[in-house]
């Protein structure tokens, strides 16, 4: 085991931002999927949702910050490749969290003719950001390959990454609501699964054949046997979920934060194979992490940062969440 | 037209939009702290409902300038990758510590700060809020160190054409970041107190006389009155610190053509780049040496010595000229109008006229005063280091006008949605009191008085 700072650091930042990209698909993704599902609500229920992620989401949009802020700081050569590469999809993605971020805010200040318009403004910002957000991981995923199969690959994975955050969306509802609402959310969770556990299959089935270097990764004798469990435990997430959702809504709101942690245990799951098929590449085939970072000085100026805040930003994340823990009641300043 | 005046355009619009935001929320978290401590001393309602009428303006805009901001840490990507990897062992630690000591801060206790009133104790929002404020101070201190560094570059090594860091202190206290700092600290000290006290003035002429408006309306015109002068004597010592260090930007904003000593100080020219020359003067004989030199026969540095080499000198001198004509006019309306209510104890017609215009006082001088800072350091990304047109990414110019575009066209509807909610915000208080329903319930009554808990 080498302690060489330039191996090391950049295998931290690596982890670091992976964890980051993963709390923000969990936790934004949460959000978006509510914003996904205004589609299918009425105007009662649409409050309700608001309420129930209004203290939290901008906090959440931060770990895109921070993640973006990562790769930016830590790996910039890997950032210049990367975002120019992906040009188009990444103002698609920008100026639709700009609309669902003040959409968000604007349809509870302004009267309630024009209410309707930042509520379609809200539920559309979060879809082209969702799908945004998937076709960019797909098309990164095959090395930034633009070609047609790239294309149509991006957009199977955008459209199974907003089906998935519908359904994350649909599980906090689970957790913060209850009633009318809470038993159409456990409606909606199930059909958002359908899509999402097809979306998943047909990434694991066209990732390989798309690209031989995953190919080469996940079917490699014997971390092989080792990699299996990751559908395995996958699947087995997905049926004990199917199996909570039949016993949803249950007498005095038992198991209502179960979905949820299940949905964040896909999520993991899901993004740990991907995340194992990329390494040690930033950009997939052409730059490894220890060739795209920043100097070690300039890392490890950072890591001090990192060390001393992150346990604050989490701890006073998690007293933010407990300040606003049960269930969602009308949002209001005063 | 080129990817690189497009990319130019699309990183000014971005960064033009952003800045209208935090230049509000930089100084407005510390005055609603303001508010929130005279209620807690007080226990006079006044306070807090003035404390809650602009809680949602600072709601709104917090929310514009998140979502903005995101927006230019990936334009560093997208269109100018050339920055972070010439200069990123440097703007990365610095952006990096923006995100990790303000970002989260802000982020995690606005929900607090916004919706929390009932939820916690009045310490703990009165502690959540002070630290909302704090993070949205220590956010812009980090972008300002940054964007100092990139005007008058220190504490660094170049090596195979890479910046290396080789004393941080040099690099966060570099020559011209105390100047900024404190510079932009009072335009948005100012940006607020004129849009506080042009929105009070809205309410006031639409006769509303409440203890709330009264509240709000003196401390948004004290503020601008103690804060205007304060604000003038940091800007000149701002722009002797150009004088020093980026002696080509003073130049142009002068557009002084030859280096020589008694230099007229322009109130009015046209600068004829082709020709090297001003067609029309309106000038104070010995002006500009007399404030840059402090001495009529004081030589103040010319554009020729830096043939090729310096900003336009158009855009320069009259985005100087405006900004600095907004502050003048701002001293006037601001001490009339605390004169006013110091003598009188209450606006004029005329006044609160002239008030509600200068609402957006701030935004218009905040915004000239940071194209004379950045349009003054071009040609260069970063001074003396990296070339703008050297940092351009590959991306096609039609992908970017057509990014740009959309920007464009978003940004105009925002910006427009933003005012008329913020308008309606006033009317409505003006017309039925400060007791608007709440976000998510704008069809239902308020449940019970607005009063703090202890």
């Amino acid at each position: 085991m080498s302690f060489d700072p330039a191996i090391i650091l950049p295998l931290i930042f690596a982890g670091l931002m992976g964890l980051s990209i993963l709390a923000y698909v969990i936790l934004d993704g949460f959000d978006l999927g509510v914003g996904i599902l205004f589609a299918a609500a009425d105007d009662t229920e649409r409050d309700i949702m608001v309420a129930a992620i209004g203290p939290f989401w901008d906090a959440n949009e931060t770990w895109l910050v921070l993640a973006s802020g990562l790769l930016l700081v830590a790996f910039p050569a890997a950032h210049g490749i990367v975002l120019p590469a992906l040009y188009i999809p990444v103002t698609v993605m920008l100026i639709s969290l700009i609309l669902r971020g003040v959409a968000f805010d604007f349809r509870a200040k302004v009267g309630l003719p024009v209410k309707p318009r930042w509520n379609f403004a809200f539920c559309l910002g979060s879809i082209t950001a969702s799908l945004a957000q998937g076709y960019m991981l797909g098309v990164y995923a095959l090395g930034l390959d633009q070609s047609a199969a790239g294309i149509l690959f991006g957009l199977l994975v955008g459209l199974c990454l907003t089906a998935s955050y519908a359904a994350i969306g649909a599980a906090w509802i689970i957790y913060k609501t209850g009633g009318a609402l809470q038993r159409k959310a456990v409606l909606l969770m199930r059909r958002a699964l359908v899509f999402t556990a097809l979306g998943m299959v047909a990434i694991a089935l066209a990732a390989p054949l798309a690209s031989p270097r995953i190919f080469a990764r996940w079917f490699a004798l014997p971390e092989m046997i080792l990699l299996t469990l990751l559908p395995l435990v996958t699947a087995a997430l997905f049926a004990a979920l199917w199996a909570v959702l039949a016993r949803l809504p249950a007498a005095n709101d038992r198991y209502s934060a179960l979905p949820f942690m299940l949905m964040a245990g896909i999520f993991t799951l899901g993004f740990a194979g991907l995340a194992y098929a990329f390494y040690p590449y930033v950009v997939p085939e052409r730059l490894t992490i220890f060739a795209a970072a920043s100097a070690p000085e300039s890392l490890g100026i950072i890591l001090v940062g990192v060390i001393v805040v992150l346990p604050a930003i989490i701890g006073y994340s998690i007293f933010a969440y407990r300040v606003f823990g049960g269930k969602a009641h009308d949002l209001r300043y005063d | 037209m080129d990817p690189f005046i497009l990319s130019r355009i699309q990183f000014a619009a971005n960064i033009s939009f952003h800045i209208l935001f935090p230049t509000i929320t930089i100084a407005l978290g510390w005055v609603l702290l303001y508010f929130k401590l005279r209620y807690r001393r007080s226990s006079d309602e006044g306070w807090m409902k003035a404390y809650h009428f602009w809680v949602k303006i600072f709601a709104l805009s917090f929310a514009f300038g998140v979502v903005s901001g995101v927006t230019m840490s990936f334009q560093f990507g997208t269109n100018w990758p050339g920055y972070m990897q010439t200069v990123g062992n440097i703007a990365g630690p610095l952006l990096a510590y923006e995100i990790l000591t303000a970002f989260f801060l802000e982020a995690a206790f606005l929900g607090i700060m916004l919706f929390g009133f009932r939820r916690v104790s009045n310490r703990v929002h009165t502690l959540a809020t002070l630290l909302v404020a704090f993070g949205t101070t220590v956010s812009a201190f980090w972008i300002i160190v940054l964007n100092s560094w990139m005007q008058t570059p220190d504490g660094f090594e170049m090596r195979g054409g890479k910046a290396f860091a080789t004393d941080w202190a040099a690099i966060i206290f570099n020559p011209s970041m105390p100047y900024r700092l404190v510079h932009m600290l009072l335009a948005s000290g100012l940006t607020v107190s004129f849009l506080i006290s042009g929105l009070s003035a809205l309410r006031w002429l639409l006769g509303d006389r409440s203890d709330a408006m009264g509240k709000a309306l003196r401390t948004g015109v004290y503020l601008a009155a103690v804060l205007i002068p304060v604000q003038i004597a940091a800007g000149v010592q701002h722009g002797l610190n150009t004088l020093a260090y980026q002696p080509q930007k003073i130049a142009a904003i002068e557009a002084n053509w030859q280096t020589r000593s008694h230099v007229p100080l322009l109130l009015f020219a046209l600068p004829d780049e082709a020709r090297h020359e001003n067609r029309v003067e309106v000038a104070v004989p010995d002006g500009a040496s007399l404030v840059l030199r402090h001495s009529a026969a004081g030589a103040v540095p010319g554009l020729d010595q830096f043939a090729g080499n310096h900003p336009p000198v158009l855009p320069l001198f009259f985005a100087f000229r405006i900004m600095a004509g907004t502050g003048m006019l701002m001293l006037l309306v601001g001490w009339t109008a605390a004169w006013m209510l110091w003598r009188r104890g209450t606006l004029t017609r005329p006044l609160a006229l002239v008030l509600v215009p200068m609402a957006a006082s701030g935004w218009v001088a905040t915004l000239a005063g940071w194209y004379t800072a950045e349009i003054g350091r071009q040609p260069w990304l970063v001074s003396g280091v990296l070339k703008a047109a050297d940092a351009l990414g590959p991306v096609p110019a039609g992908a970017v006008a057509t990014s740009l575009a959309a920007y464009l066209i978003v940004y105009a509807v925002l910006l427009l949605a933003y005012t008329g909610v913020i308008l309606r915000l006033a009317v409505r208080a003006a017309r039925e009191g400060d007791r608007q329903p709440e976000p998510g319930v704008e069809n239902q009554p308020l449940g019970q008085p607005v009063r703090g808990s202890g």
